[in-house]
């Protein structure tokens, strides 16, 4: 591919303002809107992120105390007395946050050894997010919105399921075959939106949401035909072979694998890739302004292809731990809320390999304890959710963070 | 980008909870203080308040006015009832399941119900590494173990009858029906319904036709979710424009879609009936009693709680518990508001047919029964 030619379409697409627009330029607007967004979501301070949490946690008690039953009939004589209102709801925050936190981390009440010791069910959960969420800083550091994880996974599982039910390997190099072909699906899929991007112009957002539907249907129509366990009339394919799963880490008792393992690994890579290598300094560069980026000679289009090829390799892994590590088998389900969970992951993270893998291991953690809230705290697991989206409103509107707590343009002040 | 939504609409129930119990709080907050004694309300049994009843539902979720609701009715009834202590958790997706379940392990749950096929191999992971519990599965009979109770319906049977009604009702000459996705739990209705629409047809001398679905190939009408809403809309409005004039939707929440088309199509001058499944639509989907015929009920509250209070009594036993019409398992539902749409000889024939069917005279074939 020479680059020239890959360059032209967004050579075009960067602002000519002088040759009057025979067809609209692609995204003249839309890309410096979205640069200066990324922009903004990368300045933010490790505080925002902090705070953020916190009030989004408190918001989430706030609901609980007001959705308890205990409140609620408490409050039925609150001028009578208004502390056995303000003890209900403390009771009930502090049962809710209790269970959560227990469930995340460990938990000395409980009857089994998986139940006791939750923060590896934190880490078996955080494994793909901690992937899927790198997949999203990654695009984001080059000024893209790849919204396409959910796709990107699911094909990567895809390709690992054929690799890993279909065919059969030697131990060892069997995993390794699941690990790459998983690799390579989302790298496919993520590539089409970049490659899309930089030769047409056409925005990623819109291209990768649209993958993502065409993702689960081709999944399901697989599973349906080629890819279906013969034993089954459901859509679900067969199970993997023994030789193609992420072994055990821990023993039978926990379900955590080595798939975390390998997500370390990826956060390492893309923190090298981003800070010490040439092709991250481009990214960044690119990132940062894409017209800048190309006066100083580099090739913007292959930023963008490439960086998606990356990106859907992420995703595709994240894929791969999911089948390989938990699920065992591929349903059109696999990815479930994998993919947008990654978007939340990687804005609480700010954008930093480092920084994403925390979040996604406090993902995890609400994923663990939520189920453990909602089990024994009878609170509805849709708090987390609740906690989840206020964390992202709270990142996205980091004017409405700075002025609860009167933060004055921290930017400014050296980031 | 649905269950999205899905959670922003529960979300904005979280809210409106919030303004309602503020807003009562000022309204009601005038009154007395209870005396401030600790014991609540005696416990029916000692052996009960140690009881931990527990239930996984699959995606569909506790309120998806189907199998995961009406289990769940039948579990809380079996709370109050029986004094037992009830745990729940929701799946909302297949990688749920199974921290579900072992987190019900770990909170000692001495029976966890398990909802549809889809929870199979979860529930059987999890009972083979807790034996000492016990684990009952809605809808699914492939797990043998000594401490899981398959809990199946052979759902043609009452199937059949709707059947019967719907052709014996039908002007057109004309019935549908759709499903969810090509698994045998939704064939078995419509296998059940296209029998009996043969069996009007052989013994009235008529020929009515089943739309969406041939018994023979095993092939038809499928939203190929349940989920997607406004698919069953879909698929309706199609029945409806083909001539059929009773629809059976089989597809959970999609049965509100295509009561959406019936009662749109009936606003245009059509005479389109409806034919719930699962639970009594009359009670559960009262907005379309105006156009509802019946339904074909599986009694899972009932299997439920029955199933829990021999756990209780230590009366639990490992073989398949199977709804047929003679044990009450599966029940065609009364014709509430549309009483008069069926004669009096369809009503004495039904009563017949139902008696065929117990005695075994009447034979209802579908590859989908539970063997």
């Amino acid at each position: 591919m020479s680059g020239t030619e890959l360059n032209k379409p967004a050579e075009e697409s960067g602002a000519t303002p002088a040759t009057p627009a025979s067809k609209p330029a692609p995204e003249a607007g839309k890309e410096s809107n979205g640069t200066q967004l990324v922009r903004e979501i990368m300045s933010g301070n490790a505080v925002i992120s902090v705070l953020a949490v916190v009030v989004a946690l408190v918001i989430g008690g706030i609901l609980i105390a007001f959705t308890d039953s205990r409140t609620t009939s408490a409050m039925g004589y609150f001028f009578g007395d208004p502390s056995a209102t303000f003890k209900a709801m403390w009771a009930a925050v502090s049962e809710a946050y209790g269970a959560l936190l227990r469930g995340a981390t460990y938990d000395p009440g409980a009857r089994t050894w998986q139940g006791r010791l939750g923060i590896f069910e934190t880490l078996t959960f955080a494994t793909p997010l901690i992937l899927s969420g790198l997949a999203v800083t990654l695009a984001f550091r080059v000024g893209l919105f790849n919204i396409g994880a959910k796709g990107q996974i699911i094909l990567g599982a895809t390709f690992a399921g054929v690799v890993g039910f279909l065919i059969e390997l030697p131990p060892g190099i069997h995993l390794v075959a699941v690990v790459l072909a998983g690799a390579i699906g989302g790298a496919l899929w993520g590539g089409i939106a970049g490659f899309l991007k930089a030769k047409t112009g056409a925005h990623e957002v819109i291209v990768t949401i649209m993958l993502n539907y065409i993702a689960v249907s081709l999944v399901l129509y697989l599973l349906k035909n080629q890819l279906r366990d013969p034993n089954s009339t459901n859509p679900i394919s067969p199970r993997m072979h023994e030789s193609a799963m992420f072994p055990l880490l821990l023993g039978p008792n926990y379900r955590l694998h080595w798939g975390l393992v390998v997500a370390v690994l990826a956060v390492v890579a893309v923190a090298w890739l981003l800070n010490r290598s040439t092709l991250g300094f481009e990214y960044r560069a690119i990132g940062e302004n894409p017209r800048a980026a190309r006066t100083a000679g580099m090739l913007v289009s292959r930023g963008y292809i490439t960086v998606m090829l990356f990106s859907g390799a992420l995703a595709g892994l994240a894929g791969v731990t999911q089948l390989a590590g938990t699920e065992k088998l591929l349903d059109s389900d696999i990815a479930g809320s994998i993919g947008f969970d990654a978007i939340t992951v990687a804005l609480l993270g700010r954008s930093r390999p480092w920084g994403t893998f925390f979040a996604a291991i406090l993902f995890g953690a609400f994923k663990a304890g939520g189920t453990s809230m909602a089990i024994n705290a009878d609170v509805s697991i849709d708090i987390v959710a609740v906690v989840q989206s206020l964390i992202v409103l709270f990142i996205a509107a980091p004017p409405l963070i700075r002025s609860i707590f009167r933060i004055k343009e921290l930017r400014h002040e050296g980031v | 980008m649905k269950n999205l939504l899905l959670n922003k609409v529960k979300r904005g129930a979280l809210v409106g909870t919030v303004t309602v119990s503020a807003m009562a709080m000022l309204l009601t907050g005038c009154g007395e203080a209870p005396p401030s004694s600790g014991s609540g309300d005696g416990t029916k049994n000692a052996a009960a308040a140690d009881y931990l009843g527990c239930i996984v539902s699959d995606s569909g979720g506790f309120d998806d006015q189907s199998f995961n609701q009406s289990s769940y009715e039948g579990l809380k009834k079996a709370e109050a009832d029986l004094g037992i202590k009830v745990k729940e958790a929701q799946s909302g997706a297949t990688s749920d399941f199974a921290p579900n379940l072992s987190q019900m392990a770990s909170a000692g749950c001495n029976m966890t119900l398990t909802i549809g096929f889809l929870l199979a191999e979860a529930t059987a992971t999890a009972a083979k590494e807790n034996p000492d519990l016990h684990y009952a599965i809605i809808d699914d009979n492939s797990i043998k173990a000594d401490n899981v109770k398959p809990v199946v319906y052979d759902t043609a049977q009452a199937a059949f009858m709707a059947g019967y009604t719907a052709a014996a009702t039908s002007k057109t000459g004309k019935v549908g029906t759709f499903g969810g996705i090509n698994i045998p739990t939704v064939t078995i209705f419509m296998d059940g319904f296209a029998e009996g629409v043969k069996y009007f047809n052989e013994k009235q001398g008529k020929d009515v036709k089943v739309l969406g679905w041939d018994v023979a190939t095993q092939q038809g009408s499928f939203a190929n979710t349940f989920e997607i809403v406004q698919e069953g809309t879909k698929i309706s409005n199609n029945l409806i424009s083909e001539g059929a004039d009773v629809i059976m939707p089989v597809a959970g929440p999609l049965g509100k879609g295509a009561g959406d088309a019936v009662l749109a199509a009936n606003k245009g001058g059509k005479d389109v009936k409806l034919v719930w499944v699962d639970s009594d639509g009359y009670l559960t989907a009262p907005a379309y009693k105006s156009v509802l015929l019946t339904s074909v009920i599986k009694t899972m509250g009932e299997a439920v709680e029955t199933i829990v209070s021999d756990d209780l009594n230590g009366k639990f036993d490992p073989a398949p518990y199977v709804g047929t019409l003679e044990n009450g398992g599966v029940a065609l539902a009364p014709f509430h508001d549309l009483d008069a749409s069926v004669s009096a000889d369809t009503k004495t024939q039904l009563e017949e047919i139902k008696k065929g069917i117990i005695d075994g005279s009447i034979k209802v074939e579908s590859k989908s029964s539970p063997k």
